[in-house]
């Protein structure tokens, strides 16, 4: 079932069309990935799904339910999170307020002990550092950081925006362990990302993205042993 | 002990200052806008005491600060929000418009002449051979309580923590499930709050107004929040204390008191040749 459905959208930057009519769905359980080049508009059609941008036109469906209209903040309310690209944690916060900034849509009090003991299992690393102030974490640690912050909210759709981006390999590595690991406890995932090699060793289904427009569609390893796609995204 | 009267005299009025600074600082740092009429709340607050004064000065300090927390949303939902993306030249120009309007509704309806508005007589302490009034005790006291109640509204609560989310990364909190237009009303409410307080403290001073009242302990408190980094918090404070002490020193030597006013101008001009953001403001890496 599908639980994410993007219908033509279309998004404009001014009189410049960035998104000429994309289309896409997501479906329960999986990890699907949009990959493209740089100014492919991947990150725009994350922040048009999440209701950061303004949509031109085009029809989203979140859980069976029209969100074209709805506003960022109460998309979070309704079960899809979002891991916004360049990380973007609260710098001036601590670990732990940040953490806490990720429950805030949380209307039980008293399941944030738990959840949070659930991300210190995960990412032991926090833990240590939860007093310290977020902004001094290293590039990957901060990763985690916002990674562990949208998953307090318990989504059933996280959004990911390029997690790899400026981590060291062995960061990457750890990062798409999680990714597959968060999907593998039940949650649905929708990855934009440049490392397409990478992605579609993990991704069920993948579209890739050219200037505004989908191109391909398949799964995973159709992509990756498609020849366009070796010779374009993973370097022949 | 003249110079411990005066520092306590300055501290006073530098808490005064610091809490109109409190509501320049937190609309900057949250709504992003330098709202140049909130001076002016100051001034209506000391109107609305007037109103009520002659049957109970309790009620009068009580509506006063209900009638500016709703005059700040209202001016906020009316004047700003419409605004919100819009040019921060248009926004600034708007708050100017805001400002003169206030003053012009206050001429109408009270004219332009000053009055007289005592709170109540107070009196003062006597030690030894110098006195200092109570109204700046209270003053001081009251001050110093709601800068460490507002320091842990924002550390501790929910709500407060939200409010330092926002001011650092409006989509982010977004995100999170905050509502920015609920969060930058509670800030408005806030600041107008603080500053209908900060006018029954300067009527307790000085027992005068007139439209233009807040004006200058608007440009002053301003002032102060640039001193102290616009945008932080205890920057505020610390500006506001700081330009509060300097006055009433500077006042209280005959030979600079000419000069009080060039001097606190200067120290902001020092201050941000020095140190652009201000003594503990934060450079903060604009993200693309």
């Amino acid at each position: 079932m599908a639980i994410l459905e993007v219908r033509d959208l279309e998004v404009n930057y001014g009189l410049i069309k960035a998104i000429k009519g994309v289309s896409f769905e997501v479906n329960e359980g999986e990890i699907v990935a949009l990959i493209g080049a740089n100014g492919a508009g991947k990150t725009t059609i994350m922040h048009a799904v999440s209701g950061l941008l303004p949509k031109a036109a085009g029809k989203v469906t979140l859980f069976g339910k029209d969100v074209s209209s709805t506003p960022a903040h109460k998309l979070v309310y309704q079960g899809m999170a979002q891991v916004p690209e360049g990380r973007r944690i609260f710098q001036e916060l601590t670990v732990f307020e940040n953490l806490q900034m990720g429950y805030y849509s949380v209307k039980n009090k008293g399941g944030f002990e738990d959840k949070l003991r659930e991300i210190y299992k995960s990412f032991p690393i926090l833990e240590e550092r939860k007093n310290q102030i977020a902004g001094t974490l290293s590039g990957g640690e901060q990763q985690m950081l916002a990674m562990s912050r949208a998953l307090m909210s318990s989504p059933k759709l996280l959004l990911l925006d390029e997690p790899s981006m400026g981590l060291s390999p062995l960061y990457v590595n750890t990062i798409f362990e999680m990714i597959k690991k968060v999907n593998s406890m039940g949650t649905t995932v929708l990855l934009v990302e440049q490392n397409a090699k990478k992605t579609l060793s993990i991704a069920d289904r993948a579209y890739v993205l050219e200037i505004g427009k989908m191109v391909k569609t398949g799964t995973g390893e159709e992509l990756l042993n498609d020849e366009e796609i070796k010779k374009a995204y993973l370097g022949g | 002990m003249d110079f411990l009267i005066t520092l306590v005299n300055g501290l006073s009025l530098g808490g005064i200052y610091a809490m109109i600074a409190l509501g320049y600082t937190m609309v900057y740092g949250i709504a992003k806008m330098l709202n140049f009429a909130h001076g002016d709340i100051i001034m209506v607050g000391g109107y609305a005491i007037l109103v009520f004064l002659s049957v109970n000065p309790i009620l009068a300090i009580v509506f006063s600060v209900l009638f500016c927390i709703g005059l700040g949303i209202a001016v906020e939902k009316a004047a700003y929000k419409p605004l919100r993306g819009a040019s921060p030249l248009a926004v600034l120009i708007t708050a100017i418009g805001v400002s003169y309007f206030l003053q012009s509704l206050a001429q109408i309806i009270f004219g332009a002449s000053p009055k007289y508005v005592i709170i109540a007589d107070l009196g003062s302490l006597v030690i030894g051979e110098v006195s200092i009034s109570y109204g700046t005790i209270i003053t001081l006291a009251c001050s110093i309580v709601i800068m460490i109640a507002l320091t842990l509204f924002v550390k501790l609560t929910k709500t407060g923590r939200a409010m330092i989310a926002v001011s650092e990364d409006k989509d982010a909190a977004r995100l999170m499930g905050v509502n920015i237009d609920h969060i930058i009303m509670i800030t408005f409410a806030i600041g107008s709050a603080l500053a209908s307080l900060a006018g029954l403290f300067s009527l307790l001073r000085v027992p005068t107004i007139m439209p233009t009242y807040g004006a200058l302990p608007g440009i002053k408190a301003f002032t102060a929040a640039v001193i102290g980094g616009i945008g932080s918090i205890p920057g505020a404070m610390l500006g506001g204390i700081l330009l509060g002490v300097v006055e009433c020193v500077c006042n209280s030597i005959p030979t600079v008191a000419p000069y009080t006013m060039a001097i606190e101008f200067a120290i902001l001009i020092v201050i941000l040749l020095v140190k652009p953001t201000g003594i503990l403001g934060k450079k903060r890496r604009e993200k693309v």
